[in-house]
């Protein structure tokens, strides 16, 4: 138990994370102040739940690279409702929300599972549409923060336990994503789809079905991070999120989901995505330019990688060894 | 049996040395004790985790002439074309090419030294022109090391002329039949000058005359002086193609010499002779009711008018030769692929199965062949395999139950003497043998009613065939209808009641448990004798 502790991804991620965190503390002790720290995870929140539905995704083995452009569309949409029907309650729009981001993830699962096309020309093409459509929707127009009624920005800064309710949003959806993950039938179907969708078929499963679900989830989650994403920063437009995409997938990669799919836990994703959350808030304190930063979250990617095709690699070895002496 | 290098037609040294003075005083055709091998493999093993692949065997090849290699699957025929294109290394032995000892590291310095081979399923990329193809790796070159398209073009006709290939080298290789892309590659093994030629089943995939064509080709092959290697299953092919003959059984050599001093039934005797092992359990068969019963199932590509019975309690063997269309047929069964005509009654009452969900839901269950690529999900525990087709009846309040999924995969890997250090041990941390009882457990926690076993002891060491043997007879005495896809002989003689042999898509003979002999079985399976 403690040696698999010990080599567990999750563990060597938390602890990359908390040397980083004490390394910035060194020079800048106010950054490990109790309240920076939560900050730092509420500006984080929009990622961890992205990931989350990222991680299911690229489970089945597919890739989702229309969420940002959801997100923004959602938000777009739900902000208009606002400022046209300030009398709609936040509880309504936040299902509208999530019902509009899953028929647009739902889109994506449609078009893999009955055309067979590939996940990232799918979910490529549906992002430039979806941007496209917001353009489409507010004729180019922001919304800005006087647009908007007090309720629908206030929700997500709500202080629930001394955090806000973004954060508590997070969290939520986290502990959600382990219990479907790990404890339903749906869950145990991305694992195996994504492992080896042939055996999966012969184990009764539909892989179209369910690689469709997991997009469906992806795409639900973009619509809710669309509100809490237009209210938070009390701003829409049509480039907000721009590349966001990027950033989400690099948090899974960060944590440890296997790009080839069936590989990949919540706590991953998770940390994944605080990871990536850290570099954001910390370099900026450092005095670091914004181009370095992209250069070192690059770079944060690529090592993350090399660390799993090297894992990967000595795997791969194994089975050979099966395999030939099958063939033989 | 003492076949080895008997003489033919007697003829003095000195005769054949006067008529073919051009090929040298050291080269005597027609007398096969002094004919020089091109290439010799001597004492070859090649040996896996819990497989001899190879043990000791030897094999050579003379220019000008075509060796057929016999023998069933499983005899190791596969694998020294491997050794011998350098892909596999052989652990002791040695391969002699024009009299030099060769080591062949990798496919590229075998492909060097004039060695080819020209698979079953030829490998060749669809997406390259025909030219490209022969050339690849080896195109010639222009100024700035370049590839000279024009000249590689040129080249490509003269070698297609060669073979009487009317094809246009640019033509994309995704537009050619098999037995065009088979040309392209004997055209490719001209390229390099080879000087050895292996063809792996050449004919499997082709029609009637484009294995005229295939002939006419090797009959140029021998002209030019080429050895030749001819893998086949067909004994007719072998009896008009092939100058020498060499059977492997089980890893072994078992015999060799000329064909026109052998016949067909010499030759089955060498490929199957050995006695039935008493390694399978002796069982009493209670036969019950029906079980399944199969009307005209057909297919528009893989088999046609397939009619069979299956009683509770019987173990049903399927034998034929690969591409014979059984795991088509099973994959049918099961709902994986659609039949295009026929009926399907479980228990007298017809059902149709469109889904392996339904198939499972019926009571039919498949253990697939390719257990390494259909069987399992390898990074993941063990008992996430065993319960997944069973995971709705494990579930508590609509979740997992791990603790339910853990004592279900217990009770059937524990049957199945499963040695695994632990439940959640991932399934690739076992061996060959062992991820196969995973899969059998897996199939085995959903109850089925039939149980179709697709080669469940291929590749696997003797104690886990032993097992899974025994596990076979266990559940038919249970009542479980079994269907034993089978390609080893001894296998279906000692396992199964009765016997359905298919070839090309088709049931061809059908033999109870009395009339079963290994040499029945060939024969219906090749095509030949009484039964063709």
């Amino acid at each position: 138990m403690i040696k698999r502790l010990l080599t567990s991804r999750e563990l060597i991620l938390a602890v990359a994370i908390l040397a980083l965190i004490a390394l910035i503390a060194l020079k800048f002790p106010a950054f490990i102040e109790t309240s920076n720290l939560l900050d730092a995870f509420n500006d984080t929140s929009p990622l961890i739940i992205l990931a989350l539905g990222q991680m299911v995704v690229i489970l089945t083995r597919c890739i989702d690279l229309s969420v940002a452009a959801n997100l923004a569309l959602t938000g777009m949409i739900v902000a208009m409702i606002n400022t046209q029907f300030p009398a709609v309650p936040v509880p309504l729009l936040i299902i509208v929300a999530i019902i509009a981001g899953s028929l647009m993830g739902a889109l994506n699962g449609l078009l893999t599972w009955k055309l067979d096309i590939p996940p990232i020309v799918v979910t490529l093409g549906t992002m430039t549409i979806f941007r496209g459509l917001v353009f489409v929707l507010s004729e180019g127009q922001w919304i800005n923060a006087h647009e908007m009624s007090a309720s629908f920005k206030a929700f997500p800064r709500n202080e629930f336990l001394n955090l806000p309710v973004l954060s508590w949003f997070a969290i939520i959806i986290a502990l959600l994503v382990i219990v479907m993950v790990s404890r339903t039938s749906l869950g145990r179907a991305f694992y195996a789809v994504g492992g080896n969708p042939n055996a999966a078929v012969y184990a009764g499963i539909d892989v179209g079905r369910t690689q469709f679900l997991a997009f469906t989830i992806s795409g639900a989650l973009a619509g809710l991070t669309g509100y809490l994403w237009v209210s938070r920063y009390a701003v829409a437009y049509v480039d907000i999120a721009g590349g966001f995409e990027l950033d989400v997938v690099a948090a899974c990669v960060i944590g440890g989901i296997s790009i080839a799919g069936g590989v990949g836990t919540v706590a991953g994703a998770f940390l994944g995505a605080i990871f990536l959350g850290v570099i954001k808030n910390a370099l900026p304190v450092i005095g670091i330019s914004p181009f370095a930063q992209l250069a070192i979250s690059g770079a944060a990617i690529i090592i993350a990688v090399a660390f799993n095709a090297s894992y990967r690699n000595t795997k791969g070895r194994l089975i050979l060894k099966h395999d030939e002496a099958v063939n033989g | 049996m003492n076949l080895i290098y008997s003489q033919s037609p007697h003829m003095t040294t000195s005769e054949s040395a006067a008529s073919m003075p051009h090929l040298g005083p050291h080269i005597k055709p027609n007398l096969e004790q002094d004919l020089e091998p091109v290439l010799q493999v001597s004492g070859v093993t090649k040996e896996f985790p819990g497989v001899k692949a190879l043990n000791n065997v030897s094999l050579e090849l003379y220019a000008g002439k075509v060796t057929a290699l016999i023998g069933e699957n499983g005899a190791g025929k596969s694998t020294l074309v491997k050794v011998l294109t350098g892909i596999y290394q052989p652990d002791s032995g040695e391969i002699t090419l024009g009299g030099d000892t060769k080591v062949f590291n990798t496919a590229h310095a075998a492909a060097l030294e004039g060695i080819t081979a020209i698979h079953q399923e030829t490998v060749l990329f669809d997406e390259l022109s025909v030219a490209e193809n022969i050339f690849l790796g080896n195109a010639p070159k222009g100024r700035f090391g370049l590839i000279d398209k024009s000249s590689m073009k040129a080249k490509a006709v003269a070698l297609l002329k060669r073979v009487n290939a009317d094809i246009h080298p640019d033509t994309p290789l995704k537009e050619l039949g098999i037995a065009s892309k088979h040309l392209v590659a004997v055209a490719r093994a001209l390229s390099v000058e080879s000087q050895v030629v292996i063809m792996d089943e050449p004919t499997a995939a082709l029609s009637l005359k484009e294995i005229e064509e295939l002939y006419t080709l090797v009959e140029q092959l021998k002209q030019e002086g080429k050895a030749i290697l001819f893998i086949s299953h067909k004994f007719d092919e072998v009896f008009s193609i092939a100058d020498f003959y060499t059977v492997y059984r089980d890893g072994e050599m078992v015999g060799s010499g000329a064909i026109s001093n052998t016949n067909q039934d010499e030759l089955v005797q060498l490929m199957v002779g050995r006695p039935v092992e008493q390694v399978f359990p002796n069982r009493l068969s209670i036969i019950g009711d029906e079980v399944l019963r199969v009307e005209d199932y057909s297919h528009p590509t893989e088999f046609a008018d397939i009619s069979f019975r299956l009683n509770q309690g019987e173990v049903l063997g399927f034998y034929g030769l690969v591409g014979a269309g059984r795991t088509e047929l099973m994959q049918a069964l099961f709902g994986i692929t659609k039949p295009s005509a026929g009926y399907l009654h479980i228990e007298q009452q017809q059902v149709a199965i469109r889904s392996p969900e339904q198939a499972i839901a019926k009571g039919i269950v498949y253990v697939p062949e390719d257990r390494g690529n259909q069987g399992t999900i390898k990074d993941t525990p063990i008992f996430h395999n065993v319960s997944l087709p069973s995971l709705a009846k494990t579930l508590k309040h609509k979740l997992l139950n791990p603790a339910a999924e853990l004592a279900l995969t217990r009770e059937y890997t524990e049957r199945m003497e499963l040695r695994a250090a632990a439940l959640d041990q991932h399934v690739n941390k076992l061996s060959g043998g062992n991820q196969q009882k995973v899969v059998i457990s897996k199939w085995l926690a959903t109850k089925p009613k039939v149980i179709i076993l697709d080669e469940p002891t291929k590749g696997i060491d003797i104690g886990s065939k032993a097992a899974v043997h025994h596990f076979t007879a266990e559940l038919a005495a249970k009542g479980m209808a079994v269907i034993l896809v089978s390609s080893e002989i001894p296998e279906i003689i000692g396992m199964a009641d009765r016997a359905i042999v298919m070839r090309d898509g088709r049931i061809r003979a059908e033999f109870s448990k009395q009339e079963m002999t290994p040499e029945a079985l060939v024969q219906a399976a090749a095509g030949i004798g009484s039964a063709a």
